[in-house]
């Protein structure tokens, strides 16, 4: 387990962390979510040891982080950065080596990622003759040469094409599956949703909310339903409790009051017609993080 | 993986990657071409003894005792022939008188006249020429090493900062072993480019036939330079890594190391001026930025005890330690503050990263 606890930093005047805690579970892919300024980079910056907490710690498998332990984290930084002169091959076997392998071990995993990642006939031209998409997928390969126990990767899909964010997802989901936490911050919600296990939601500096995302999206949800059936939307608008957010023709979404009868009113909208759908609607993450985050 | 390992790997980076610079290459070759141009050519352009044409078989074994090339003439008509036609510098005809067509020969007239005895009150003190000469090239040596290379480990560690991969590095690696690396390689690369023109230099004097005298005042003058130097590199090395991560980018650094680049240039100046004012010199050659350039001035033109080298030394070696913590300091406080110029104050107390 990859643990945050109780870190708080500030620069100057302004806090920017307050008192975070969260933990990242081995084998499971995290999404780390919040606005811009919100303090995931702050935060990713402190696990790796870039910055130091002002009060707080990160624990490795119950352990406070060491330096040697780092070694072993894989890193993607928000702010990208390579050897525009260097080529490809040479900064990540380099990179590899400066996180302890040996020569050779370094030379072998780079080449593997290379084709992995479709690099693999570039390896031996300088990074700054490759378009920005393929600089991004080199800085991936930078986070995971030397074959790390945890990942940190601060927006590892912003500046990707779809075809690389599936690549590198199924890069990450190998590396999660093996057993590695994996956390990853985005701003993108929609990605997160479809990517992460588990969800840490970060604003103004404090944790909101953290936890599997279904039992999240549980715990969040409103007693929201979606009807399908003709003339529904008219309809419901006169009934108690009910307060209709979107309609589209047939389709309704309304959320019912608290102790109002969602049964009750299915019944009533048989009797009116044919009802083809009727359920609850979980909320999207987008939701949750409005909510959360209000 | 040590500190010690990592600093290696970041110097045999930065070393491979210069081995490759253009720049590098070329001052390299620069700077070996003046060394033996500076050392061989004189004597390729000196052309060897005086040609001196003559009748008189007397006068030609007197000449010819002197070490002039002779050449014998029919008649004193020709010999003159000889002398406008430029095949010899100079004619002795009847008189005997000494022909030449616009400059005294002065050693045809020594050789034909008795002088009167020398005595060398100073024998040692060295041809005005090689003094003014070596401690320049020494001085413009070092200062033109020092301030090249420093503004390249200033480039090095901007560059990182720009190119954003320092966070990278830093999550990896202590960032004293990036700073150590980097200076430890461009300390070796300067030291070896210097090495490589002292022995070119050496060389050189050897087929440049030098004599033998400056030649044995040059040997140990360069074996005081080489610690000098080095010491008094890596003493700035650090405060140029200071000042390249105070930058955020290239067109940063020119404004970032002003200062520094006075403390490179002002000592040159003051040694090059001043040069004959002995007191000056011999304060200068103890001052930690200058010695580096004034005590193998002084210690060429004789005007140093034994001990004054080694004091001085030791005051550079002191002022390299205290130099080596201001440039680290500096150098950890700013290397992340990617956004802008990072002022000295800043860097100064700004906190260290964990670990």
């Amino acid at each position: 387990m990859l643990t945050v606890d109780a870190v708080s930093r500030s620069f100057g005047d302004r806090q920017v962390l307050k008192d975070v805690s969260f933990a990242v579970a081995p084998g499971r892919m995290t999404g780390f979510v919040g606005a811009n300024g919100a303090g995931k980079t702050t935060t990713m910056r402190i696990m790796l040891g870039v910055l130091a907490a002002d009060s707080g710690q990160v624990t490795w498998r119950d352990e406070p982080l060491t330096r040697e332990m780092r070694q072993r984290f894989g890193y993607m930084p928000e702010e990208r950065g390579l050897y525009p002169k260097m080529t490809i091959a040479d900064q990540i076997v380099y990179l590899g080596r400066l996180h302890g392998m040996s020569a050779a071990d370094a030379q072998r995993n780079t080449t593997a990622l290379l084709d992995r990642l479709d690099l693999g006939p570039r390896a031996g031209e300088q990074v700054e003759k490759l378009s920005l998409g393929n600089q991004q997928r080199v800085q991936i390969a930078a986070a995971l040469v030397h074959d790390p126990e945890v990942l940190v990767l601060d927006e590892p899909f912003s500046g990707l094409d779809p075809l690389a964010v599936d690549v590198v997802v199924g890069v990450l989901r190998e590396r999660a599956a093996a057993g590695a936490p994996v956390l990853f911050s985005s701003h993108q919600l929609d990605v997160v949703e479809r990517l992460c296990d588990d969800l840490v939601i970060i604003a103004d500096g404090s944790i909101r909310a953290a936890g599997p995302r279904e039992e999240l999206r549980a715990g969040y949800s409103l007693p929201r339903f979606a009807i399908e059936a003709e003339g529904a939307a008219a309809w419901l608008r006169d009934q108690p409790g009910v307060t209709v957010v979107e309609e589209n023709g047939r389709r309704a979404v309304f959320d019912l009051a608290d102790g109002a009868d969602d049964q009750a009113l299915l019944r009533a909208a048989l009797t009116r017609g044919p009802v083809r759908s009727f359920g609850p609607v979980a909320p999207s993450l987008a939701e949750i993080f409005r909510e959360v985050t209000q | 993986m040590t500190t010690f390992a990592a600093a290696r790997l970041v110097a045999a980076r930065e070393i491979r990657v210069k081995l490759r610079d253009k720049t590098f290459i070329f001052s390299t070759v620069f700077f070996l071409f003046i060394a033996v141009a500076s050392t061989v050519l004189p004597a390729v352009l000196d052309g060897g003894p005086t040609k001196v044409a003559v009748a008189d078989s007397t006068a030609a074994a007197a000449l010819q005792r002197a070490g002039l090339e002779v050449r014998t003439a029919p008649d004193d008509a020709a010999a003159e022939r000889l002398v406008r036609d430029g095949d010899v510098e100079a004619a002795v005809v009847a008189g005997p008188k000494v022909l030449a067509m616009e400059e005294a020969p002065s050693d045809v007239v020594g050789a034909l006249s008795a002088a009167p005895p020398v005595q060398l009150l100073d024998p040692d003190a060295v041809d005005p020429f090689f003094a003014f000469m070596v401690p320049f090239a020494l001085a413009f040596l070092f200062f033109i090493t020092s301030f090249t290379f420093g503004m390249q480990i200033a480039q090095s560690v901007t560059e990182e900062k720009q190119t954003r991969i320092v966070e990278i590095l830093v999550a990896s690696v202590p960032v004293r072993a990036l700073l150590a690396g980097k200076v430890a390689a461009l300390t070796l690369l300067a030291f070896g480019q210097i090495a490589l023109i002292a022995l070119v230099a050496f060389v050189g004097m050897r087929i440049g036939d030098l004599d033998p005298r400056v030649a044995g005042l040059i040997g140990p003058t360069i074996g005081w330079f080489l610690p000098f130097f080095t010491l008094g590199f890596i003493m700035l090395a650090t405060l140029w890594a200071g000042v390249g991560a105070l930058a955020a980018r290239q067109e940063d650094i020119a404004g970032a190391s002003t200062p520094l680049q006075m403390a490179v240039m002002l000592p040159f100046f003051a040694v090059l001026f001043l040069t004959d004012n002995e007191p000056v010199m011999r304060i200068l050659s103890y001052v930690p930025l200058s010695s580096p350039i004034a005590m193998p001035v002084r210690l060429f033109n004789g005007d140093a005890a034994g001990w004054e080298p080694i004091v001085a030394l030791a005051l550079l070696a002191v002022a390299a330690v205290v130099f080596l913590g201001v440039g680290a300091r500096v150098y950890e406080g700013s290397l992340l503050r990617t956004n802008g110029r990072t002022s000295f104050a800043t860097a100064w107390r700004s906190r260290p990263t964990a670990g």
